[in-house]
């Protein structure tokens, strides 16, 4: 929990990771890629604040009690949410499996949910070993990494049918959240990698799930928007746009925060650190500090209060997956900044969602 | 503002002043003032060497090619250029796409079997994006300075005070073939290349506005990264951006 002023927020961290990216771990010859792609994360994490900045060598790998200070004891945080990304193509053991996120569950029940994931790719196979992870950790959230490299295949959509095979069993044993992340590749490859029209047809398919964009579909922010007012059941992530924008670019964070409470709007945007990148103190601080600018170029955009700030943090999260939360920290009504679906009202060319 | 002192020969000045005119796709910006030319040389017998960075291992391969295979085109159109060699560093598909480009092998054939078409479709996504952030740029001040959005409706692109930004969006919608002259409509759809109705306008504009929030963000994000992987060095021709501090 954080306190502030009197306030008082849960904070939910439901986008982090406890991965082993160290060259012990990477896959004889393929270590250029499990090295660029370690160096990728460490160069976003150049875009938080100095004194939070680790060596190379440190950031591959953390110690359990390294995480457990850094979200708990100094984070903030009260209930995080490990996700599991395989990429095993590159990290032989998996970059963070989910029997590795499901060690730090066993030894801390209260404070850790593990989120299971599947490869559509790896067919019956692949089905089995999403069944029998489900029925070992009971995972209400699935995390699916599109452009997750499989044998000679440099991603999937969400829309093709073996995904939608795999939805289906998904939704069947209970999943009710799905997380999703873009990458840069992608089958064909002369194809947007980043393009989310395929999220936009699952969220139609699968009333019953719902999406978080994590990431806000980074670096397709504006694809995002026009398809999360459109589909009551998608949610911003918004792992990175704090991380990566807050400290680093104030005055876009300013812009993309007032484009997604416009778009969006606060009952659907869930904090994420993305932790071992950024470590959630310094972000759940400056977010709760954090006010848009009283300036004309910013008066379009709704305002963002107490209230929104808690379900961004927390409470959003928490009823998403069902997480208790003690009465202190619970809004005493419904209040709020209505998003673009209440916003731009009747004569909309587009269709509404939500309300 | 001083010009920095600098040892480059007319030839390179000429290859680098090509190499401005290729841009990164998604950010809609030169690959030089992003700092992604690492070097630019042209030996006196005409044999040109181009090397290029980005800002991660794992950037869009498909834009990674593009951005290749344009400089490459850039430099090998130059009248003292008689041989071009396009390096890109760093990358995960470096090799493939550095052999695709010098053997002037297309994308699907440089991909084989991970591609099916060339990236004309990609590119013209992608320029149309641009002109909707291009269009909220020429839109933005006109709005600030108290017009009506229905005003906007009815406006040609030769009402318009002469702007940088506006040169740029004629330079975009021409590019995809919509019409860019002065008696052209002010607001029109990138796709058809139609005026915006007044129903259409109120969300055409704040998609617009939202566009470019996307793409400035996105290249804010990509400098970052670039300075950080490469410790700070500059590329070639590299500027930071006009708002990097943070406000306009």
């Amino acid at each position: 929990m954080y306190e502030k002023n009197g306030e008082k927020y849960f904070v939910v961290d439901s986008h982090m990771h406890f991965w082993d990216a160290s060259p012990e771990n990477w896959v004889q010859g393929a270590e250029q890629y499990a090295k660029g792609w370690i160096e990728c994360f460490h160069a976003y994490q150049s875009l938080g604040p100095a004194e939070t900045h680790q060596s190379i060598e440190e950031f591959q790998k953390v110690s359990e009690e390294q995480l457990m200070r850094e979200e708990f004891d100094e984070g903030h945080v009260d209930v995080a949410i490990l996700q599991s990304t395989y990429l095993r193509e590159w990290y032989k053991d998996g970059f963070n499996t989910a029997a590795q996120n499901g060690h730090l569950v066993e030894q801390h029940p209260d404070k850790f949910i593990v989120n299971c994931r599947f490869d559509p790719r790896d067919g019956d196979a692949g089905m089995r070993e999403f069944e029998a992870e489900v029925e070992k950790w009971h995972p209400k959230g699935i995390k699916l990494y599109t452009a997750e490299w499989n044998g000679d295949s440099r991603g999937f959509k969400l829309s093709d049918p073996e995904c939608y095979r795999f939805l289906e069993r998904a939704q069947e044993l209970g999943i009710k959240n799905v997380h999703v992340h873009k990458g840069p590749t992608i089958w064909p490859l002369d194809k947007d990698a980043f393009d989310v029209s395929d999220i936009d047809h699952c969220a139609t398919d699968f009333p019953d799930l719902n999406f978080i964009i994590e990431h806000v579909g980074l670096p397709r922010i504006e694809d995002f928007c026009f398809m999360a007012t459109q589909e009551p059941n998608v949610y911003a992530g918004l792992s990175v746009v704090i991380g990566g924008l807050m400290h680093a670019r104030p005055y876009f964070f300013n812009k993309v925060m007032g484009e997604l409470l416009f778009w969006v709007g606060e009952d659907k945007m869930t904090f994420g650190s993305d932790y071992g990148i950024w470590e959630p103190k310094w972000q759940i601080e400056g977010f709760v500090d954090w006010e848009m600018p009283d300036r004309e170029e910013y008066a379009e955009f709704p305002k963002l209060g107490v209230a929104g700030k808690k379900k961004i943090l927390g409470l959003n999260a928490a009823a998403l997956y069902g997480i208790e939360v003690p009465a202190e920290y619970q809004l005493p009504a419904e209040a709020g900044t209505p998003g673009a679906h209440e916003v731009l009202g009747e004569g909309s060319p587009q269709p509404v969602a939500g309300a | 503002m001083t010009a920095p002192v600098t040892t480059r020969s007319a030839r390179a000045e000429a290859a680098l002043a090509a190499l401005e005119t290729v841009r990164d796709p998604e950010l809609d910006e030169p690959i030089t003032s992003l700092g992604f030319v690492v070097s630019c040389a042209v030996s006196a017998a005409g044999d040109a060497q181009v090397r290029l960075r980005l800002p991660t291992y794992f950037c869009a391969p498909n834009f990674a090619y593009l951005m290749v295979a344009d400089a490459y085109d850039a430099v090998s159109a130059l009248p003292g250029v008689r041989r071009a060699e396009v390096v890109l560093e760093d990358h995960f598909a470096s090799d493939v796409i550095n052999d695709g480009v010098a053997a002037q092998a297309g994308f699907v054939q440089t991909f084989d079997g991970e591609a099916v078409s060339e990236l004309h479709g990609l590119r013209a996504d992608f320029l149309r994006k641009a002109v909707m952030a291009g269009t909220d740029q020429v839109c933005r001040p006109l709005l600030a300075a108290g017009k009506d959005p229905a005003a906007l409706l009815a406006m040609t692109l030769g009402e318009l005070p002469p702007s940088r930004a506006l040169d740029r969006l004629r330079g975009r919608r021409a590019d995809l073939g919509l019409p860019a002259g002065d008696d052209a409509a002010l607001v029109i759809d990138p796709v058809t290349g139609e005026r915006v109705t007044a129903d259409a306008m109120p969300l055409h504009l704040r998609k617009a506005r939202l566009t470019r929030v996307s793409i400035e963000a996105n290249s804010g994000i990509c400098r970052g990264m670039l300075r950080h992987r490469y410790n700070n060095t500059l590329g070639e021709g590299e500027t930071p951006p006009p708002d990097d501090s943070g406000e306009h």
